[in-house]
């Protein structure tokens, strides 16, 4: 009876320690709302945030892309053929890439990526009193650290979705056409059929929500980083795990109301 | 003026500060003292509004900044300037964007205008022409004069200093004193430091507060805290593991 009562006891802090960190992290995405239209807005500040979180990333998520359009392909025929239906494997790769693998897949690997060094970086300032020097300099750290970001994020992750499910849709034309001998009219053709614009705007939507996620929880991990390099280590770790799990979560959740 | 009054603050369970009484003077050099750990680096933070207390006010210039939210709170703080004990340096900002941060956060001055003060506020701590360097190409004590012309970059009322000399070698430490002398005088500033050197305090201070289990136990001149008969300013001017100031 101890052990149970133990047990729920440890479950109910991890919950209410869970709600009550969600409830922050909704706070400063309105403190973040409301510093994005004060102006000033420090233009270099966010090109600098959209050149590491955008084009730094842009290897990782063609590498990502194409090699999910790929194995994709393979698994897809091979499923397919069992019914006859191989010609619908570029249809089942394109919607697959387009309303869930591109989006999903591009945002975690920007969050292990760029997300994680937000965390790290703004850890980092946390320990060694440069958060508290902008306060003292009557600078807010939410407009110069958290908003650019945020902004990068939102902005560049959609970006990057596109030329995920791009070079996925390449990639699976390589395997299907090339290596598995489907004729490539019908490739393209059934591709085409399938596909709609709303596939393509509803996936980038949800990228959109991905990168905000991702930012946020980086952000936020990074900004309350105690402890100093164990800290920023853990809360580095927190950042990715949270953010991708979020990720993963509100991809349902977005799925279901866009369907 | 500044002033503290029946300050209090509690971390969880330690309570540091247990009803701090404090007057700083305008234009002066006022050095804290006390023990490591004893809330020395809390009372500086209390001073521009990084912590709030749980009782008590802060009193800057007839304002008690504890009642105040933070848009008025940052009008407060552009009157102070603050050199951290590691300097605080921005990591991905060159030294003359670091000197030049507050200008830019807070005038319309142009960039000529911008840089011409940065070269200013750098030659004023000897360190003329490093603009373009980063951070972490410095040496501890270059990134303490950067921190220092970064503090004074505004011409503050007010700069606090939380252990400038601590981890400098004895040349070094002895450098910064003059600097903070120096800077005093030249700009005729109100200045708050904290520190563990003796030397220090007693070349820079005009006055000496000592912080003692969450309370001002001693306020003077330095000539009056060296004669000090109080046991835990004896002791800890002397070094000594006797006495009342509990080491563990």
């Amino acid at each position: 009876m101890k052990l149970i009562i133990t047990l729920l006891d440890h479950l109910g802090k991890r919950i209410l320690s869970s709600v009550e960190e969600l409830g922050k992290i909704i706070t400063l995405f309105f403190s973040v709302l409301l510093w994005m239209f004060r102006p000033p807005l420090k233009a270099k500040n966010i090109f600098k945030q959209m050149e590491f979180v955008g084009v730094r990333s842009i290897v990782v998520v063609v590498l990502t892309g194409c090699f999910t359009g790929m194995v994709m392909t393979l698994q897809s025929y091979h499923g397919f053929r069992l019914f006859g239906a191989e010609s619908m494997v570029s249809s089942a790769v394109a919607l697959g890439m387009t309303r869930e693998l591109g989006p999903v897949l591009t945002a975690l690997m920007v969050t292990a990526r760029a997300g994680s060094a937000m965390a790290a970086e703004i850890g980092t300032m946390k320990v060694t009193e440069q958060i508290d020097a902008l306060y003292v300099m009557a600078a807010n750290p939410v407009k110069h650290l958290i908003v650019p970001r945020v902004i990068a994020g939102v902005s560049m992750v959609p970006l990057l979705t596109v030329i995920s499910d791009f070079v996925g849709i390449i990639g699976g034309y390589f395997v299907g056409v090339i290596l598995l001998d489907i004729n490539s009219g019908i490739f393209i053709k059934n591709m085409t059929d399938h596909v709609q614009e709303s596939d393509i705007f509803n996936g980038l939507i949800k990228a959109a929500c991905f990168g905000l996620i991702l930012t946020l929880v980086g952000c936020y991990k990074g900004f309350n980083t105690r402890g100093g390099a164990e800290g920023v280590g853990r809360a580095t770790t927190e950042a990715v795990v949270l953010a991708s799990i979020s990720i993963l979560v509100s991809d349902y959740f977005l799925t279901a109301i866009m369907l | 003026m500044i002033k503290l009054v029946d300050v209090h603050k509690t971390f969880g369970q330690q309570q540091v500060l247990k009803g701090v009484n404090l007057e700083i003077e305008d234009g002066k050099t006022t050095v804290i003292i006390g023990k490591s750990g004893g809330g020395k680096s809390v009372l500086l933070k209390h001073i521009i509004g990084l912590v709030k207390p749980d009782r008590g006010q802060v009193i800057v210039d007839g304002v008690d900044i504890t009642t105040l939210n933070d848009h008025r709170l940052n009008d407060v703080r552009k009157k102070f300037g603050m050199l951290f004990q590691d300097a605080a340096l921005f990591d991905s900002m060159t030294v003359g964007e670091n000197v030049a941060f507050p200008l830019r956060e807070h005038t319309r001055l142009s960039e000529d205008e911008i840089k011409k003060i940065v070269a200013d506020r750098l030659g004023a701590v000897g360190l003329k022409g490093i603009e373009n360097k980063l951070p972490s190409q410095l040496s501890g004590g270059m990134r303490k004069r950067v921190g220092l012309a970064r503090a004074i970059a505004l011409q503050p009322e007010i700069v606090l200093f939380d252990e400038p000399t601590t981890g400098l070698d004895p040349v070094l430490t002895e450098a910064i004193n003059q600097l903070i002398l120096d800077t005093q005088r030249n700009f005729h500033l109100t200045c708050i430091v904290i520190s563990h050197d003796l030397g220090s305090i007693f070349k820079m201070g005009h006055k000496v507060a000592m912080l003692y289990e969450g309370e001002i136990i001693e306020h003077g001149t330095p000539e009056e805290i060296k004669s000090s008969v109080n046991p835990v300013t004896v002791q800890f001017l002397s070094g000594s593991l006797e006495g009342p100031m509990n080491i563990m």
